[in-house]
């Protein structure tokens, strides 16, 4: 009967109240971008009088440049990430999981440890080699990670998830005569697509969100992402803060309708590729 | 956490079978797992080795790098202060935010541990700001909420406190950025919550059969088993707080008086905005030697607290 009782507290009140508490910020940052710059402090929510023209101000925040074009360079950088990232990550996730082939532990051992390499070693190096290509300030570096097996995290998720389809459907299609190519395509690939899913996501809101690699390769404005125009704001002598708050509200709409769409698998994702020991 | 590779059974017939295939599954696996390894190679591994030998050098990019010796290390440990301060501000900063951020999304979890109603409304609006707390907009947000003139100090005032310049003070501004960096524990939180959702229910009942208390049964079974998940969560959190980056450099720039001058900005600075390569390649040299030191200790202090089923005598779950 306790424990009963301190369900129904749980429920009826920390949750809402804690839910409510998290999202504050965010209800506090879309009535804010509807303010003037002398009205930011004020404690309502809701301006006295709505500025809809930071939205159409803050769009086409210079002469030349808009976020047109800024949110036309992400999604073309995204769609590359998105597809790269996806196709090799399962590539490289089948031959873990099920080729049996010289060394395959220790180079398995060897992609866990880069999960815990710190960027900062290999960042300067890198840099260099690109410059020395002649490819810094294009989408090159930023692209180019996600064709080479999309990163260590999403193999290994997908290893799991891999390793958790029975072996009978690979026997089956190899009594067929399906080589290890036809049971990738034919078999693990279509079973693999929820994990699949996860990595998309994933690939899309951490490439939208990785400041750090866009400040670095991206220097000319008409290459520029969102993030990068958001920075342009906060680079001006007197910071429109409405301006900036609008636009970058609207910079995280489209992960937000990227989580909505695809909601359950952010939780249900990671449990069912079971990172446990 | 890191995976024993599971020996998978196979019966002797399809071994038998498999040996005429495994010449062709060598050169599958390393077709497969081909665009990984190129990536290792010249991604990682390569620019490892390359960053080690920079950090002897002196190098700008616009001449060849020149051999220097240990002088760049000698300039670090000895006379340079900003690097003291950027270890110091970092050490802070991990210290406070990791555990911060495991205890607070553990107990969020439990707290989404459950089948009620609306249940997943809550787990969304809860997981809402992680989802775009990387992003360079929510720093913005930060720095604005908790300006002199901001809306953090208008609710304090109704509590009659009167606030402070959050993040232009330099006793406040670090603290701050803790905060921020907890109040995105999303995806800590959802690893919590997919470990704490394979714990086996029945271990549970037959503890309330015995009579346990909700209390017991956390510190005995819930805690035990999500150990993997924790050191998981721990291990991660320690390695990423330390490369901490756009908060720094988007809200305070370091500052005040480089009370936030996290060492990844640090670094960032010496590398592409001084192009001193040699010396930022030594700092990153030192980073990497204290997160190696950082995370082995992690695993040897592990064995002690850490608890895994295979070992615990149960039928993996």
């Amino acid at each position: 009967m306790r424990t009963q009782r301190s369900k129904n507290l749980v429920s009826q009140l920390v949750l809402p109240v804690m839910s409510f508490l998290m999202l504050y910020p965010v209800f506090w940052w879309i009535g804010a971008s509807l303010k003037k710059n002398s009205e930011m402090g004020s404690p309502s929510i809701w301006p006295e009088e709505p500025m809809w023209e930071n939205f159409t101000k803050g769009w086409f925040i210079s002469a030349d440049y808009n976020f047109t074009t800024f949110y036309a360079n992400t999604l073309m950088m995204e769609f590359f990430n998105v597809l790269g990232g996806v196709v090799t990550s399962a590539l490289v996730a089948y031959g873990f999981a099920r080729l049996n082939f010289k060394f395959r532990g220790f180079w398995f051992s060897i992609l866990l440890l880069t999960l815990m390499l710190p960027g900062q070693v290999t960042i300067i190096p890198q840099y260099i080699f690109y410059n020395n290509l002649g490819l810094v300030n294009s989408y090159i570096p930023l692209i180019l990670p996600h064709f080479l097996g999309g990163g260590a995290f999403f193999i290994f998720l997908l290893v799991q998830f891999i390793r958790g389809i029975p072996r009978e459907l690979d026997e089956a299609a190899k009594i067929d005569g399906a080589s290890v190519y036809g049971i990738f395509l034919r078999i693990i690939f279509p079973l693999v697509k929820p994990a699949l899913v996860t990595v998309a996501i994933f690939t899309f809101i951490w490439s939208w969100d990785d400041f750090f690699g866009q400040v670095l390769y991206l220097s000319s404005i008409e290459k520029y992402t969102v993030s990068l125009g958001l920075r342009m704001f906060v680079d001006q002598f007197e910071v429109q803060w409405g301006q900036l708050l609008a636009m970058s509200l609207l910079s995280v709409l489209p992960s937000v309708i990227v989580f909505f769409l695809a909601q359950k698998h952010f939780v249900e994702g990671i449990a069912t590729t079971g990172i446990k020991g | 956490m890191i995976a024993k590779t599971s020996v998978y059974q196979e019966s002797a017939l399809s071994r038998l079978r498999k040996s005429a295939a495994f010449g062709r599954q060598h050169i599958a696996g390393y077709l497969f797992i081909s665009p990984w390894l190129i990536g290792f190679f010249l991604l990682t591994l390569w620019p490892i080795v390359r960053s080690f030998y920079l950090s002897f050098t002196e190098y700008s990019l616009l001449e060849d790098p020149s051999w220097v010796g240990l002088s760049n290390y000698e300039e670090i440990f000895l006379r340079d202060e900003i690097f003291k301060q950027s270890l110091k501000v970092t050490f802070t900063f991990v210290l406070f935010s990791v555990p911060l951020k495991l205890l607070f999304s553990l107990m969020v979890a439990m707290l989404l541990n459950r089948s009620i109603r609306g249940i997943n409304v809550y787990r969304t609006a809860i997981y809402f700001p992680s989802l775009i707390g990387g992003s360079i907009a929510v720093s913005v947000l930060w720095r604005n909420m908790f300006d002199l003139k901001g809306y953090v100090n208008h609710v304090l005032g109704w509590f009659g406190i009167q606030g402070v310049g959050w993040l232009s003070n330099p006793d406040t501004s670090l603290a701050t950025l803790v905060l921020l960096n907890a109040w995105q524990f999303g995806s800590t939180m959802v690893i919590f919550l997919a470990g704490l959702k394979q714990i086996p229910q029945d271990l549970y009942e037959s503890a309330s059969v015995d009579g346990a208390n909700p209390l017991r049964k956390f510190f005995h079974i819930t805690l035990p088993m999500l150990s993997p998940v924790m050191f998981f969560n721990l291990v991660l959190g320690v390695i990423g707080s330390f490369q901490m980056f756009t908060s720094a450099f988007i809200i305070t720039k370091g500052g005040p008086a480089n009370s936030t001058y996290m060492y990844a900005l640090f670094l960032f600075e010496k590398a592409f905005k001084h192009y001193q390569m040699g010396y930022a390649s030594a700092l990153a040299w030192i980073l990497l030697i204290i997160i190696a030191v950082l995370t082995a200790l992690n695993f040897l202090v592990s064995k002690y607290w850490v608890y895994y089923e295979s070992e615990g005598g149960r039928a993996n779950g």
